[in-house]
């Protein structure tokens, strides 16, 4: 008993200012994030691998094995390979399955019968921040996915990919901005999806803007078709890719780097926006 | 005072407007054990949620130790710990980290979170489960966890929200002695229940909430002796005809405070004073004779009978 007189007089939370009380909330969300994450390590190894192994695989390694394989390349008149168009969209695409799979998903449960989201939102820091903070786990989640992507990219085609960054801030911008904007964008879905609705997200969300996010193809590559040109600038992920694809892959065609650095601002800006107000609606009665 | 309520509203706008809180004006004194009771429906979650910064307020304020949960919701958690209806552990972190990162949140050093982890897993009889996933654990064991991690931070307020729903026997008690420890440690302690005797075991003062309004706010004692009535006989009659006449005869005499009709017979509530004693019972069964008495069961006075007079019988929800 003389032990709990000790522990119970301090109150450590009493000390520090309001900034500080946050910041601290903030660093322990995260903590728990990433003690959860380090736990499940094996799940979020294949979730990151799978899709860009299986991906270059059967379209940079059989296809090509394959006769007539080489008129798979839609860019083959732009002189590449498959390989270095897939470079960049197959991280693109790492950085938004990882935005829905880190958040949305997750989210769907907390939201769902389980209600755990309720012990988080308890924290003593202001609700939109526990959002934010989904958002900021999500983007360490996607940086790392795209990350993965490289080797793979490098070691599985059976023709070479060819890489170059001319401007590494520029790269880092892109993948910063596409992460966060990912983890936004999973934020949104998780939060205006009912929970039991959520498993409907991949065919209605995620398959049409991956398909249609200039992820197997660069975007100029669409010219011969400009309705759909221009249609898909709505899709953020076409934002990610091009960006991704300049960064990385120059010698492609690819948008101009104010318009994809604007864009993704723009798109980061909206979900960013719409995700709190859905988080807020449904966590505060 | 430690919890203060003023002017408490709550509509819920939707296809249907529902008035869910309608006026609520409360305070509660520091390290009481403060009890809502009330039906399904009543209002009682709901204040709870406001209070608690989990829902926004029509009208109205709440301050909890002098904070504004609207305004400053973020300073006002950290005087708040909540227990709510639901179990709300975090499925992914064992009971060991359940409370750990709960004082992390709060701004405890890593050091203190271990040490204030491992005194609450001492408190509450948890030790030996620090490594159960909160899906292992059984209902009541999950509460107890619940408790422990919502007292993790200091708070100098408890809410719980139907603490006991769905316990068994043996775990509620276990819930009420921990809860009763609580007090001991200077916790003010707000709880909703719609179980009499948790109130009256529990509390030192409840409030009757029905149709988001409080109908009356006192001590379980002074509510029990409040509302006249003493003890209840409700008698089975063969004669169902003779109802009236017999009410009727009941009204006029002494020692009665009220009796109305139930669908096998009559209920009498005996007043207190003069006439409600012991005499009354031979008095009653004489009178009832004539009307064929078939049955009569006599209930002690509780705040069942003073929640149900003030409450009605209809089924809610």
């Amino acid at each position: 008993m003389s032990e709990s007189a000790v522990i119970a007089t301090p109150a450590p939370a009493a000390s520090g200012s309001i900034r500080m009380q946050y910041a601290r909330a903030f660093a322990g969300l995260f903590l728990r994030d990433l003690h959860v994450l380090r736990r499940e390590m094996f799940p979020f190894i294949v979730r990151v691998c799978m899709n860009p192994m299986l991906f270059l695989f059967v379209f940079t390694f059989i296809m090509p094995h394959m006769n007539g394989g080489a008129s798979m390349n839609p860019t083959a008149a732009m002189g590449s390979s498959f390989g270095t168009v897939l470079l960049p969209g197959l991280m693109a695409v790492a950085i938004m399955f990882s935005g829905i799979a880190a958040v949305a998903l997750p989210l769907a449960q907390e939201f769902g019968i389980t209600r755990e989201i309720d012990d988080r939102v308890m924290c003593p820091l202001p609700v939109a921040a526990v959002a934010i903070e989904k958002i900021c786990f999500s983007a360490m989640q996607s940086v790392i996915a795209a990350i993965v992507v490289f080797p793979l990219a490098y070691y599985i085609p059976s023709t070479p990919v060819v890489a170059h960054v001319e401007s590494w801030p520029y790269l880092v911008a892109v993948v910063l901005l596409a992460s966060i904007t990912a983890g936004a964008l999973g934020l949104t879905i998780g939060t205006t999806v009912e929970p039991k609705q959520i498993g409907l997200i991949f065919g209605v969300v995620v398959m049409p803007i991956t398909f249609l996010g200039c992820v197997y193809y660069p975007w100029r590559a669409l010219a011969p078709i400009p309705w759909l040109q221009m249609g898909v600038l709505i899709n953020p992920i076409v934002y990610m890719s091009e960006g991704l694809r300049s960064a990385l892959t120059p010698t492609l065609p690819h948008m101009p780097h104010a318009m994809i650095l604007g864009m993704l601002t723009f798109f980061l800006i909206l979900l960013t926006w719409l995700g709190i107000r859905g988080f807020l609606r449904r966590v505060i009665g | 005072m430690i919890v203060e309520i003023e002017g408490l509203r709550k509509v819920y706008q939707g296809r249907q407007q529902v008035v869910a809180v309608d006026g609520i004006d409360l305070a509660i004194q520091p390290g009481a054990l403060f009890g809502f009771l009330g039906p399904n429906g009543a209002g009682k979650t709901t204040t709870i949620s406001i209070c608690t910064t989990r829902a926004l307020p029509t009208a109205g304020r709440v301050r909890i130790a002098g904070i504004d949960v609207v305004q400053s919701p973020a300073q006002a958690r950290r005087s708040i710990g909540v227990v709510p209806q639901y179990n709300t552990l975090d499925r992914a972190c064992t009971i060991y980290e359940n409370i750990h990162f709960h004082c992390l949140y709060f701004g405890f050093s890593r050091a203190d979170a271990k040490k204030r982890t491992e005194h609450l897993l001492a408190q509450f009889h948890l030790t030996e489960r620090a490594s159960a996933y909160p899906q292992q654990l059984s209902g009541g064991l999950a509460q107890r966890v619940q408790i422990a991690r919502a007292i993790a931070h200091y708070p100098k307020v408890l809410f719980l929200d139907e603490p006991s729903a769905g316990l068994d026997p043996q775990s509620r008690i276990a819930m009420w002695e921990a809860v009763k420890r609580l007090r001991e440690e200077g916790i003010t302690v707000v709880l909703t229940t719609h179980y009499m005797e948790e109130a009256d075991e529990l509390c030192d003062r409840v409030a009757i909430i029905d149709h988001g309004k409080i109908l009356i706010e006192d001590t379980p004692a002074a509510l029990k002796n409040s509302i006249g009535a003493q003890r209840v006989y409700e008698l089975d009659l063969r004669d169902l005809q003779g109802i009236p006449a017999f009410l009727e005869q009941l009204q006029r005499r002494p020692g009665i405070a009220s009796a109305e009709a139930t669908a096998k017979g009559v209920r009498i509530f005996a007043g207190g004073g003069a006439g409600g004693g012991e005499g009354l019972l031979s008095d009653v069964v004489s009178a009832a004779n004539p009307y064929g008495l078939r049955d009569l069961t006599i209930t002690e006075p509780s705040l069942e009978t003073v929640f149900i007079r003030l409450t009605g019988r209809e089924l809610r929800e």
